[in-house]
Formats: structure tokens, sequence, C-alpha cells
């Protein structure tokens, strides 16, 4: 199982993260960030790079 | 004995290209070179959040892989010389270090325009260094002189009014960020920043500095005088390629380099981020260098799984480099968001919102679409990258 924590008062909302794991990360029709906090191991190496790619480094994966 | 690997940069570009090398399966030892104190931090936040609540560069420290936890960490200390022949580089303090595989991502500087004047009070905004300085006289009352109207230039400008100051921005161009996003959104960004208080003076350079010890005041070339607490440069970047020189490269630009981000020499050399010139399968495949914070993360990975394939005996992935540039600026509360090359465009049109406020701006050339830029608009700019992407 793969837990993600986004810090909300890091996250501008960039929507980086949604290009590398859009079953995990999206952004809503007000262009604020939503996420899944669990996912399967089979997506850890997607969510790892969502992690990456983001401008904020808001992002932990565990 | 087990092929070595110097990384000479110490930024995201090195520790990205370090990642990949162990993710491709290289188990030599690493080492990483570089010249700031630190390890490898974000750093756009130094022209914003850094600059007004503080710089702590241990927050902005990137979180790294498990995997590159044996590599080694040599910082402040700038490499000064290379020789592929012997394969060696040379750091500051004289140290010799040989390596079987290079990385080079000792990535841009600040460009300094020679300017007569005093030389105190004029900052860059770069390193964590460079804002612990300039944070200092960003107060209430101060006078702030901003020299360059790009991305850089407006985000300083933008947190130094937050923070109380007098701003004036200098710079040639006719709008800000002309280059990249074109003279009409450029003058909608524009009347943002006046909205906020900032003085604009553009199509002016600035001839001198005025003061004693410090600069105390900035004198343009039509004669006017602007009060300067503190002049923040941000005309541009240099390529920190000097240590690289003798060696038969090509440094007009940076370090070219081909899709799989190796350097054409003898050597297994691979470059990475803001200083690798390379081609682009999403724009014709011209090698250019793309200064956004996005590309460091994707020639990194290529240059990584490059290098370790090379230093197997191996030829690298021979497949086209497909990366999509990407940049966003905050600026007062608007966020600016770009996909792609807008920069490299021939035409521009505006097909949705207006200049003033939300709005998303299309960029063209005889291809088609090449770059799309939004304001406000950041859910909505997601269709155009996938048409970008399927160019």
């Amino acid at each position: 199982m793969v837990t993600i924590t986004v810090d909300m008062d890091k996250c501008q909302h960039y929507g980086q993260c949604c290009f590398e794991a859009d079953d995990v990360f999206a952004l809503n029709d007000d262009g604020q960030l939503e996420y899944v906090k669990e996912s399967d191991e089979s997506r850890r190496a997607d969510i790892e790079s969502a992690a990456e790619v983001c401008p904020m480094q808001a992002i932990t994966v565990e | 004995m087990a092929e070595s690997v110097v990384i000479v940069g110490a930024g995201i570009g090195g520790l990205r290209t370090a990642e990949a090398l162990r993710g491709a399966g290289f188990e030599g030892a690493i080492t990483v070179v570089g010249d700031e104190p630190s390890m490898p931090y974000n750093r756009p936040p130094l022209s914003k959040v850094a600059l007004s609540g503080g710089v702590h560069v241990a927050e902005l420290e990137f979180r790294r892989k498990a995997s590159v936890a044996d590599v080694e960490w040599r910082l402040g200390a700038p490499a000064i010389a290379s020789d592929f022949t012997s394969r060696t580089i040379t750091l500051a303090d004289g140290t010799q270090m040989s390596f079987d595989g290079l990385v080079i991502a000792s990535g841009i500087r600040p460009r300094r325009l020679p300017i007569p004047g005093p030389e105190t009070g004029r900052y860059v905004l770069r390193t964590a260094h460079d804002a612990t300085g300039l944070r200092n006289y960003l107060a209430p009352g101060r006078s702030a002189v901003i020299m360059g109207a790009g991305f850089i230039g407006c985000e300083v400008a933008a947190t130094a009014r937050g923070l109380g100051c007098e701003v004036h921005i200098v710079a040639i161009d006719e709008q800000p960020m002309f280059r990249p996003l074109g003279a009409e959104l450029g003058r909608g960004l524009r009347s943002r920043h006046e909205q906020h208080g900032v003085n604009f003076h553009l199509g002016r350079t600035v001839q001198s500095f005025l003061g004693g010890d410090r600069v105390n005041a900035v004198l343009l070339d039509d004669g006017t005088e602007l009060p300067a607490s503190v002049v923040v440069e941000a005309v541009g970047s240099v390529c920190n390629v000097e240590w690289l020189e003798g060696n038969g490269l090509d440094l007009t630009d940076g370090v070219l380099v081909d899709q799989g981000m190796v350097v054409d020499c003898e050597v297994p050399i691979v470059a990475a981020g803001d200083v690798a010139r390379h081609p682009n399968s999403l724009f014709g495949n011209i090698p250019r260098r793309i200064e956004h914070w996005n590309m460091p993360t994707e020639t990194g990975r290529r240059a990584g799984a490059s290098l370790a394939a090379l230093l197997r005996g191996q030829q690298p992935d021979p497949g086209p480099f497909a990366a999509m540039p990407s940049f966003w600026s905050d600026q007062y509360h608007h966020k600016i968001q770009s996909f792609g090359m807008p920069g490299i465009a021939t035409s521009i049109q505006i097909v949705d919102g207006s200049p003033d406020d939300a709005c998303i701006f299309e960029y063209s050339d005889d291809t088609g679409l090449v770059g799309v830029v939004g304001v406000d608009r950041t859910a909505e700019l997601s269709p155009y990258r996938k048409q970008l992407l399927d160019r």
C-alpha cells in the first residue's frame, strides 16, 4: 500500500502531479487539488514521480 | 574494480541524474561536487516565500531517494578544470578527482552587466545565499530597483511590493516577460504590477550606479535618476562551462548533447539540467537549453540511464527525447502557467478571457500549436498539454 500526503499549506494547485498519476491526483472544477490518500503498491513508481515533479515539493509518499 | 561516476553540480539536475543512475542499475561509486554549501534544494521559492518569510535552506532541500544514500557529496567545492583524456576534474582547492563516467550538471549563474559605479548594494537571485543577502534590504520605505523584466525580476518585484518597498523595474524590453509571452499578455501582466504600485521604465537601460561605497541611486540612459536602497540584477544567465574548456566541446550555449543527453566525445560523459543543450522531438529536435524547472528532472532521468548503459559498454537508448517544458510563476495572487515553448511562436492568439483578467493564450508556428499560457486558468490547460504531446 502506498500512502500519499500533500502538505496543503505548500500546495499551489499547479496540477503537475496529475499528469504523472491521474488516478491519484486531480484538479477539481475550481482548480483545487484533490487526491486519494492510499493507492496500490503497483502505482508506486508513478506516484513517486508525481512527488518529484511537484514544484512546491508538497507531496510525501510512504 | 567498480566504475566510478563524478557528477559536477549539486542542484536538482545532479540529484535526479544520480537517482537515475541507481535506477538503471549502476552500482559503482557516485560523487557529487557542488559549488554551494547546501544539499540540492528547490530554488523557485527563493523569489517568493523565502524572500518574504525567511530563507531556511534545510526546509527547501529535496527529498532524496534511498538509492542515493551512499552517494558522496563534496559541497562548497567548485570544479575549475577538467581533462577528458586523463578522466580527471580539478576542484578549486586543487583536489584532483578521477572518473570513469562524468555528469555535467553545473547549471547557470546570473548574468552580470559591466556597469560603472559602486559594487556594494547590487544583488542577484540564484542561490539561498543570494536570497539571504537580499531579504535584509527589502523592507518598508526602501527603494528596490530591479534590472530585467523577466520572470525572476517580476516575481521579486511582486514580493518586494508585498514587503512595502518602492519598486522600479528597468528593462530594455517593450513589455515585461515579452520574449516568452509576447506583447499582449506582457501588457496585461504589466498592468497588474502597476495596479500594485510597481513603476516600469521600459525600453531603458542602466547607465551607471551612483553612490559612495554603496549604491544609493541608479542613472538611466534617458537621464532619469532612481533612488535605490538595493539593486536586483535579473538580466538572464550565463552557463557554468568554464571548467570544461580545453576538451574540444561545443560550449557556445551550454553543452551540446544528443537525444540521450550524451556528449559527443570518446569518454562516457552526459549533461543534464540548465546547462544541457538538447534536442526535443516535440519541437523539431533543434538543440536548445530550456531553463524551466521541470527540465532537469526530465534530462537527469535520461542522462542517468544513458550513462549507466555507456558504463556497461552498451549503447544508450537511441529513442527520441520528448519532454514537455512547463513553467509557472506566482505574481501577487495570480498564477501564470505554461506548457510547451511559447517563446518560439510566430503567432499568438488569445482564446479565452482577457489579458487583464483570467485568460488563455495559444502560441503557434508554421507546424501548429507550440505552446499555451494561462493566467489563473490552471485546470483548463491540461487538454492543451495533451494536444502538445500529440504533436
